[in-house]
Formats: C-alpha cells, structure tokens, sequence
C-alpha cells in the first residue's frame, strides 16, 4: 500500500524549516500587518477577492488537516462548504439568528455531518475514498434542488442573504468589514489548527497516515480519530461556506458543483497538501490563476490548467512549501559548509 | 404493470452501459490497483471522435469500428505516456494527475466541438421489428451490442496468449516479469481495452442523453456504483453490477424518489456497499497480513 | 570450457544496502551447481541480481559467453534462463494448465503441446490438478508446479530459490529425484541455492558457499560435503 506522499518526515512540515524564532515570529508579524492593512490599499472589488482567498484557505486548511495529516483523501470538501453556506443562508431567512452566530452554528452541523459521514468512511482508502467523496459532492447539488426542501432551500433559485454591517458604527463599508470579520476567523481558526497538529492529537493523526496499522497496536483508537477528523475537516469548510455565503450574499444550487471540491484540493496540493501556511498559496492560486489561463488561452483554458496541474505532479509533487522546504534546506547546508570553512 | 415492465426493460438496458463503463474500471483496477477517474471523459472524447466521422459522411458502423481503434490507441498511449511516471508514486499524486487528464480532455472535447448538446445516431432504426412498447429498438440494440463486448472480451481473456498473459501480468507482476511477459505493455494493453470499451458505452449512451461535453460524468458514478457493487476486482461480477444498478436506478427514479435525484442513488449504493460488504456481492475479501 | 554462467566480481545491493560482495561464481553446461548459505547470507539476491530484477548489480554476468548485467528481464529469459523463485512464483487465481501455458509465452514454435505431455510425465500429480486452480495446491504440488512451469520456457539454465522450503522430507526427496533425472535426459544445466545442504550436495556436483555476501567456499560438492568446517556449520555432524 503506498503512503499518501512520499517517505513520511520526522517532523510535520508545518515547521520543518526551522529558522530562529526570531525570523519567524517577525515574518508572521509582517504578513499580519499586511493584511490588516491590505483593505484600505486595494480597491472594492479586490478586497472582495482577497476574502474570498481566505475564506478558501479555511476550507483547505480542513482539507490539509483530513488529507494532508490523517491520509484520507477528500474529493467533498464542497460538499460541506455547501452545507455551511445553505445554514446561514436559511437560518438568515427564516429566523432572527444574527449573522455573526449563524457561522458557528454552521460549523457545528458540518462537525456532526462530516462525523457521521467519517463512520462510513472508515472502511475506505485511498482512490475508493476519493470514489466516494465525489459521489457525495456529485449528489450534494441534486440533493439541495430537490424539489421536497424548496420551501426552505428556495430550490434551483437559491436565497438572497443580506451582507452584515459594520458593528459598533465602525466606519467600514461592507467589503472591508466581510474582509476583517473573515479575518478573524481565519487567525482563530488557524491557531486551533496550529495547537491541535502540534501537540499528542497531529502525532496520533500523522501516526495513522502512515502506519495505521502500527498505530492501532500501540493504542491509538484509530477509528475514533479518524471520524473525528473528517468532523473537524467538514467543520473548518461548514464555517468557509458561512462566511462565502455572506461575502457573495447568495446562495444556490449551481454554486458548489464538483470543480469547488477539486478546486480545493488541487489548492490544497499545490501549497503543499502537509502544511498549514500553504493553504495561504492554494487560495490565491485558485482564486487568481483562472484568468491566467484564461489569458493563456481563450479557447481551453481548463486543458490548460489540466496540463499544469499534470506538470506539477511530475516536477513538485509536494507542492510550494515542499519546493520551500527544499531550498531552505540546501541553503541552510551551504551556510554550514561556509561556516566550516 | 406495463409500464413497471417498461422501466424494468428500459432500466436494463441503461445497466448495460454501466456494465460496459464499470468492466472498464474494473480491468484497470485489476491490473494497477487504480480506478480510472477519467474514463468517463476519454469515452466522451471517443464519442466525439464518432460523431465527427459521421458528420464527415463515414457509415455508421465504420466510424464505429475506426472509434474503437482510435479509442485503444489513445488509451495506450496515455497509460504510457501520462500515467506510466506517476504509476507507483502516493495516490494522491495520482488523484490530482486523473483530474488533470479529466479537465484536458473535458475542455479540448468543448473547444474542438464547441459545448452545443449535439445528437448521435443510433444504428438501430427506431422502427425496426424487435422494438416494441416496452423497449425501444435502441435499448434492445444497446443491450446485444454490450453482451456481444462483454462475451468478446471473455472469450479474448480466456482463450487467447495475450489475454492470458494480460491476466497473469495484473495478477502477479513479478512472476510475469520472469517468464518473459513485457509487463509494462500489458498494462498499457489493459487501458486500450478499457479506453475501447468505455468507447462503445459512449455511443451507446449518446443516442439517448445526447453529446455534450459533461454526458458521462453521471455515467461513470453509475459505472462506479454498479463495479463497487458487483466486487470491484471481478469483472464479470462488475458487469452485472452495473446491470443491477441501472434497473435500481430506474425504479427508484419512478417509484420512490423521483427523477431528479437519481445520482443520489449512485451515492447511497455506493456508500451501502462500502459500509455493509465491501468486497461487493461476488468479490474476494481481501485478507491482509499484517 | 567457458562456463555457461559466470560471475565475476559482482555486487549487489537493495538501495543503499549492499548485499552480495565481490562475488565469483560458474555453473558449467548440462552441470548442477548448488549455492549453500544461511538465511540472510544472499542467496536469493545472487539469483535476482542473475535476472536482474530488484536490485542494483555491478560486476560481469556472463551467459552463454555474453554479458546479461544490465539487460531487462524479460531479455535474459528469452535467452535461455527460467527462474523459479522464493515462494514459488504461482499464478495462484490460473489453473495448473494456465500457469505451465504462461511458462511457453516467450516461445514460437509447435513443440509446447508436447511439452505438456513430457512434463505431466515427470509430475503426474500435475496432470491429475491441470482444470485446478494453482491457489488450491499443496505447498509440494506447487514447487512441482514452479518447476514444470521454468521449464516450459526449454531453458538452458534453471534457476531454482530453495525448492526444499518448507516440504515434507519425502517430497523434497521426490522432488531432488526428479531434478536429477530432467538433468540427465534434457542437459539442463541447474544454479541450486539452498538452506538444506545434505540434499542439495547429494544432487549438485558443484558447490559454493555463501556467508554474509561472500562466497567462502567452492569446488566438487563431494570435496565440500567431507570439509570439517561444512560438516559441522551446514551437515550437523
């Protein structure tokens, strides 16, 4: 059975490239300001973009967490944003839940509904799961246009949600404060994330990655964190598709087709499928490289994308962070052997 | 009663294209432990490749049986070409290479023949003397042109050197090796054939869902479905999965839950099987020693 | 004479893990050599390195006179060298028939279905099993099986990874009876590795011994088999 990438590495790759805390304490600083600034330096549009990037970062750093650190490969990250978006949007609709709760609360019907689904799940591996995650997200659509929950989904017309304003009175218009509000999240998210890989639970998921079997005799319950994880993954896209669905103040059927859940995890492959920081580069390449290829190629633009995607496979398999990683490491042995000199 | 007969019948007949498409899987899987995410999308490029034959003023059997040669060399040559450097690398590097391979062929299939739904002949004349009120002619059609596939390919597995050899070479790729079986080649083979097949499932279902660049993808979740269901490492087992699965579809789509969410259908048999017997109704639980 | 296999300075290893070390080894035409070694001394490696399957070989391989280091394995059987390896090597989900059929492939001319006849003559145990699949054989039935199956290929040389491995006495013995008589009426030359020494230098007339990667001695198996040191280590007496 092969691993799901290459020979396993003695630390996540998360901080494998160990500079001096100093180095990496002041790059976080510096990409924090830029963000925090980030909205008042670009136009409307673009800060729409840039929300949209992190909320698809969200989305992937679930992925990573299911994929990357536990193995099971998801093709229905979709599936759960979906969810998520639906919630909010219906609960928006029908009750008087203020905006801001209705992301939790979305994140906690995807934990059950990724859960329930991760039961299942637990017999499959490799290409079968991915067989049959598809199947989910390929059903999700058909399954939200049924005709039987229009009177709650709106069927093929979806629902109108209105965009949340500033509170406190903070002079932010509606673009900036979505940025900020998914800005928050993805700082708290990512510090959960952070915490969670780190300590016995990453060790017990990156164990069953790569030898479920030895994990399983030394006393890790495999089953239970394997179900878990798919939880917490269906979790971190139940709370991207809130906060998508109030960046784009709609929601229908036809807006998560499958390509939403290849596209996250071919962003989560080409940051690299084992990191936490690469779903920052996953997110800004499915975002923006649409138009590139559209440029490209007016005619094909997806052939194109394909031929990429294919390319990058053959040449960086561990997608940016792998080639990173990479160079951090050559330039660390040519420091040391500049220093030996 | 005539018309459960109808849907019975009618259900039939679609299962034969899933048989096709999940034999197809099947002989991948056997060979490479793989399943072929994008033999949806090659059966769909193939079916193109007909339509324009015809369109050029080819006769319908010819453009047919040219497709099919088209169809195995493609297969062929994309098992050695794009599959071959990743084959025995993490799957997860092969998911992404299917999905790229998936998109090529999905998005040249809609520049080269633009995305308007087009219609496909069917070889059968609609009123020829074995249509009937319960199955059009182009079912019956569709059901003995997929038995005849699925008797040829018996027949080539079992009684011929090649087929033998292509056996031995998914079953055990070291002793092959050491009888001099070039079994690299046969695994290309094995793609050509499930490249062809899947071809002749791709006309046959054009006639009825018309072509247009997305027509298989349901298609291949059914094929999945019904190959998951019949034992994924059984060919024949697969085939009458597939069988099975497109008269379930058809009666749960009358009967129970309505047409429109038939694909749910493909979901929740697949998860069923998984769940309660995952070798599927004929195939080997694996034992792993551990 | 030039041998019909010759190893000259070969080594081997599995990755970065060097097994075989500067081995020299010859097994002449028509003749029986045996190589003898404890587990883990290389014996397996020595045969794959002949058929270069697995691992990394430098060195001379020499059949026939010409060089096979370094040729595909598929190249070095249609030479002329048939392999029956560690575990058998049966096709388990072909029948018997199917499996001594696959042996052929490489052949173009009419004498297969002959060759069926004369190895059913030798194993006809196998004959009685031809419809079976070869999964459903005894561990005896199918080293008969490996066997026959290398030799379908008619090679000059036959490879054979410890055919007494895990068998009854009586079989192995059956067994060692049946190699010898192919030997003599068919002048295939045979590279025997084994852990069971008192069978195997009763049947070779050459031998070799093999510890951890080197050959530590070679000469006539009848000179071996009376070496104090061998009788001691290898014959327990």
């Amino acid at each position: 059975m092969t691993t799901l990438n290459e020979t396993p590495s003695v630390r996540p790759a998360a901080y494998a490239g160990q500079s001096p805390a100093m180095w990496r304490y002041g790059g976080i600083g510096a990409i924090l300001a830029i963000a925090c600034i980030l909205p008042f330096a670009v136009s409307g549009y673009r800060v729409s973009q840039f929300s949209q990037v992190l909320i698809f970062a969200i989305a992937m750093l679930g992925l990573n967490i299911l994929t990357g650190f536990n193995g099971q490969i998801s093709l229905g990250q979709g599936a759960f944003y979906a969810i998520g978006a639906y919630t909010t949007a219906i609960l928006l609709d029908k009750t008087a839940i203020p905006y801001w709760a209705t992301v939790p609360i979305a994140g906690a019907i995807c934990l059950g509904a990724g859960f329930l689904f991760g039961l299942p799940a637990l017999r499959l591996e490799g290409l079968y799961l991915a067989l049959a995650t598809v199947a989910l997200a390929v059903a999700t659509p058909q399954i939200l246009k049924f005709k039987g929950f229009d009177p709650w989904t709106g069927g093929v017309q979806g629902i109108q949600v209105d965009p949340p304003a500033a509170p406190f009175g903070l002079p932010l218009n509606t673009d900036r404060w979505i940025y900020y509000f998914c800005l928050i999240w993805t700082i708290a998210l990512f510090i959960i994330a952070r915490n969670l890989l780190r300590g016995r639970t990453g060790r017990a998921l990156i164990a069953i990655r790569d030898h479920p079997l030895a994990a399983a005799t030394m006393g890790v319950d495999t089953a239970h964190y394997k179900s878990l994880t798919f939880g917490v993954s269906a979790m971190y896209a139940g709370i991207a598709g809130a906060l998508g669905a109030l960046l784009s103040a709609y929601v229908s059927p036809d807006s998560f087709p499958v390509l939403l859940s290849i596209k996250f995890l071919v962003g989560s492959v080409v940051g690299g499928i084992r990191s936490i920081s690469g779903v920052f580069i996953g997110a800004l390449f499915i975002e923006f490289t649409p138009n590139f290829a559209d440029q490209i190629s007016k005619a094909a633009p997806d052939a194109i994308f394909g031929i990429f995607l294919i390319a990058l496979m053959y040449l960086m398999p561990k997608g940016a962070i792998g080639i990173l990683d990479f160079t951090a490491v050559r330039l660390r042995r040519v420091a040391a052997a500049k220093r030996q000199n | 009663m005539q018309a459960f007969l109808h849907q019975l019948l009618s259900g039939l007949a679609n299962g034969g294209i899933y048989a096709s498409v999940a034999l197809a899987l099947v002989m991948i899987y056997q060979a490479t432990h793989l399943v072929n995410f994008a033999q949806g999308e090659m059966a769909m490029f193939s079916t193109y490749i007909a339509w324009a034959m015809v369109n050029a003023g080819f006769p319908y059997w010819a453009a047919f049986g040219l497709t099919l040669v088209f169809s195995f060399i493609a297969g062929v040559a994309i098992e050695r070409i794009i599959i071959r450097p990743v084959e025995h690398g993490p799957v997860l590097t092969i998911v992404i290479v299917f999905i790229g391979l998936l998109l090529i062929l999905n998005s040249l299939a809609g520049w080269i023949f633009s995305y308007t739904i087009k219609s496909f002949p069917s070889p059968f004349p609609s009123d020829a003397w074995y249509g009937s009120k319960y199955m059009s002619s182009h079912e019956v059609g569709m059901i003995a042109v997929t038995l005849a596939v699925l008797i040829l390919v018996f027949l080539f597995f079992r009684f011929t050197l090649l087929g033998l050899a292509m056996r031995a070479a998914a079953q055990n790729p070291v002793s092959s090796r050491l009888v001099g079986i070039r079994v690299g080649w046969m695994l290309a083979f094995g793609w050509g054939l499930a490249g062809a097949i899947g071809a002749v499932a791709g006309m046959m279902a054009a006639p009825i869902v018309y072509l247009d660049p997305n027509m298989m993808s349901g298609i291949l979740l059914y094929g999945f479905a019904g190959a998951l269901l019949g034992g994924i490492d059984n060919p024949w087992g697969a085939a009458l999965g597939g069988f099975f699965v497109g008269v379930l579809e058809n009666i749960a789509g009358a009967y129970v839950i309505g047409t429109e969410l038939k694909l749910t259908v493909a979901l929740v048999i697949i998860v069923g099987v998984l769940v309660f017997k995952p070798a599927g109704l004929f195939g080997r639980t694996l034992v792993a020693r551990v | 004479m030039t041998a019909m296999l010759e190893l000259r300075n070969v080594d081997a290893a599995y990755g970065p893990t060097q097994i075989l070390k500067a081995v020299d080894l010859a097994v002449e035409e028509r003749g029986i050599t045996t190589l003898l070694g404890a587990n883990g001394a290389g014996k397996t490696t020595t045969l794959r390195a002949i058929c270069n399957m697995m691992v990394r070989v430098s060195g001379e391989i020499r059949f026939a006179g010409e060089r096979i280091d370094g040729k595909a394995t598929e190249d070095i059987v249609r030479l002329g060298v048939a392999h029956a390896p560690d575990g058998r090597g049966t096709f388990l989900d072909l029948t018997v028939e199917e499996n001594l059929r696959i042996g052929a492939y490489t052949r173009r001319d009419k004498g297969i279905a002959a060759d069926f006849d004369r190895l059913y003559g030798y194993f006809p145990r196998l004959k009685e099993r031809r419809r079976q699949q070869a999964g459903t054989l005894s561990g005896g039935e199918q080293q008969m099986l490996a066997i026959s199956r290398a030799l379908m290929l008619r090679p000059k040389l036959l490879l054979l990874d410890e055919p007494s491995f895990g068998l009854a006495p009586l079989i192995v013995q059956e067994i060692f009876r049946i190699l010898r008589t192919i030997n003599r009426n068919e002048g295939v030359g045979m590279l025997l590795v084994e852990q069971n020494a008192n069978i195997a230098l009763e049947l070779a007339d050459h031998a070799y011994l093999i510890e951890t990667g080197c050959i530590v001695m070679g000469g006539p198996a009848a000179i071996i088999a009376c070496d104090d040191a061998v009788r001691r280590a290898y014959l327990g007496y």
